[in-house]
């Protein structure tokens, strides 16, 4: 039974994880239809981000933190302005090979400057905060990821329910020429959703930088991962990415604990095969409102 | 340029894609609180005329080749819709077009993106005490709605922008006669409560000449007909091609047209 219940935590925590990586991915989905292949290449962007301040540049953690999650939302600025403003009219396929080409650019760059080697942060996380429960351990890491996932996701629902920049970016995403046509800053509301997207996605990446190391190929791998997190919780539906994230931590973990570890890589995809046959929307994804 | 006039049209043509004529020049004013109507049939250009005042022609790839658009002093011809926007004016497009999966109140408060920022209670209000029906579906999706609910949420989203220019695109489209009448006759009051202008493109000519102040008829991309809405509604021309309705002040049948002698063209 332990083993049952350290097995749940640890997938948990890995849902947390993934739900927390898909919701950057969503965010750029949503608003301008866009997959973004070089998800986990900002996710790696980031977590080296961190890695710079907090263990090369010696500042202390939480000025770390949150300088890397600032310079992260620039740079999400800096991809908008540079590279996807001039694309802006052409074919969306275009846009997402362009997401192609950043992923290949930023991941050789990264390489270039970091190797391909593991890094690590600095110890930084007190021990008071892994909690112990009979057996069952989870590590202090985990809980800060539950910690710092439910305060951003809070703030996302936040912000996207009840901000007025929040509906802006919302109507742009239901009806582009309607928001236009009403003075919403359709770029302004492109490049804003790439700057959260990026800051997101830097905070996924710290927290698995926390727990694995980072490696440039590593990092990048579980941003892939966002792929099958996002289809089975609908692509558009950040509710969805946060479900469709803690089912496919508990498959991954289960599997990995329960039957084999080699077969926990492909689980997640089997299940997204079997998902988009029975509901190709995803889970929650929207399905169009129609009046009849 | 009389003092007067808040928008001004001066000869302008409408090419879409380099080489689809729209209009050709156009010119019109319309003048201070007033309403102008813009008449004519499908495809005559008057959805193009009010797009390239607000500036959503660019995203259709259509442009304002020649001629100017005067509004208080700034040339607005081929400016972006966010900037145009910030000067006051707001159109509200053609067949309804809500934020769906927003709430009904939602969709009111992207009407606030001119002025992000500033409160918006008050406008709230004013939309609520104008389009009564919507307070009850305030927290409901837009997808919902009905037709005429939607036509009163796009309008009142309008609204919210504090335009002092508001471009009406067919608000009459598919809605019950009553309903006509109600939507008509609250554009009215928000044109002589709020001094709001207004430029009304219509199908319904009727409707929109007892309204108007001013109106034009368009065909072919060419303004045809100008006058006060009192004279157009007595032209002859104008009551047998929009309103149905003889010289002799009876309803024509097919039977008595005898099409040889109808008049194609307008001039």
């Amino acid at each position: 039974m332990e083993f049952f219940f350290q097995i749940l935590i640890n997938g948990l925590s890995l849902g947390f994880l993934y739900a927390l990586a898909a919701l950057g991915f969503v965010m750029i989905f949503k608003s301008s239809s866009v997959l973004n292949f070089a998800h986990g290449e900002l996710m790696a962007i980031g977590a080296f981000l961190f890695l710079v301040l907090s263990a090369w540049a010696k500042l202390p953690i939480w000025l770390a933190f949150f300088l890397a999650l600032a310079g992260s939302f620039s740079l999400g600025f800096i991809i908008e302005r540079f590279f996807l403003r001039p694309l802006i009219g052409e074919a969306l396929i275009e846009v997402i090979m362009l997401t192609v080409g950043l992923a290949i650019m930023f991941k050789g760059l990264m390489l270039f400057v970091f190797g391909g080697d593991i890094h690590s942060y600095p110890e930084f996380l007190p021990q008071a905060l892994t909690l112990h429960w009979g057996a069952v351990e989870v590590p202090g890491v985990n809980v800060a990821t539950f910690i710092v996932g439910l305060v951003f996701l809070g703030l996302f629902g936040f912000f996207f329910k009840y901000s007025s920049q929040g509906i802006y970016m919302r109507s742009v995403a239901d009806n582009q020429p309607a928001a236009m046509a009403l003075g919403v800053h359709v770029r302004r509301v492109f490049a804003m959703s790439w700057a959260i997207a990026a800051l997101v996605c830097a905070m996924s990446g710290i927290v698995i930088g926390i727990i694995n190391g980072i490696n440039v190929h590593e990092v990048s791998a579980i941003g892939l991962k966002v792929f099958p997190v996002v289809i089975l919780g609908g692509l558009d539906s950040i509710g969805g990415a946060i479900l469709g994230g803690l089912i496919i931590g508990l498959l991954e973990t289960f599997t990995g604990g329960y039957i084999s570890t080699g077969l926990r890589e492909v689980v997640p995809y089997i299940v997204l095969i079997i998902i988009l046959m029975i509901k190709p929307y995803g889970l929650f994804g929207l399905v169009e409102i129609e009046r009849v | 340029m009389e003092n007067n006039v808040l928008l001004q049209i001066n000869n302008i043509s409408v090419v879409y894609s380099d080489v689809i004529q729209i209009l050709k020049a156009v010119s019109l004013d319309v003048k201070k609180s007033q309403i102008v109507s813009l008449l004519g049939s499908n495809g005559a250009g008057k959805t193009t005329t009010l797009k390239s005042i607000s500036g959503l022609l660019k995203p259709e790839n259509g442009k304002v080749t020649e001629g100017t658009i005067d509004y208080e002093g700034h040339n607005i011809q081929n400016s972006a819709p966010e900037i145009v926007t910030r000067l006051g004016i707001i159109q509200v497009m053609e067949g309804r077009q809500p934020f769906k999966y927003l709430t009904v109140e939602e969709n009111l408060r992207v009407g606030t993106a001119t002025r992000w920022g500033k409160p918006y209670k008050k406008d709230l209000e004013l939309v609520y005490h104008y389009f009564a029906p919507l307070v009850a579906r305030k927290n409901s999706l837009a997808g919902y709605c009905s037709g005429g609910e939607l036509q009163m949420l796009v309008m009142g989203r309008a609204l919210m922008a504090q335009p002092r220019l508001l471009l009406l695109d067919e608000p009459s489209l598919g809605l019950a006669p009553l309903l006509v009448k109600e939507i008509f006759e609250i554009i009215k009051r928000v044109n002589q409560e709020q001094g709001t202008t207004l430029m009304l493109v219509e199908q319904n000519a009727n409707m929109a000449l007892q309204i108007a102040d001013f109106g034009y008829v368009m065909e072919n991309g060419k303004i045809v007909l100008e006058g006060d809405a009192k004279d157009l509604i007595e032209n002859p021309d104008v009551k047998e091609f929009y309103l149905g309705v003889a010289a002799t002040g009876t309803i024509k049948t097919y039977k008595d047209v005898k099409s040889y002698k109808r008049r194609k063209r307008w001039l």
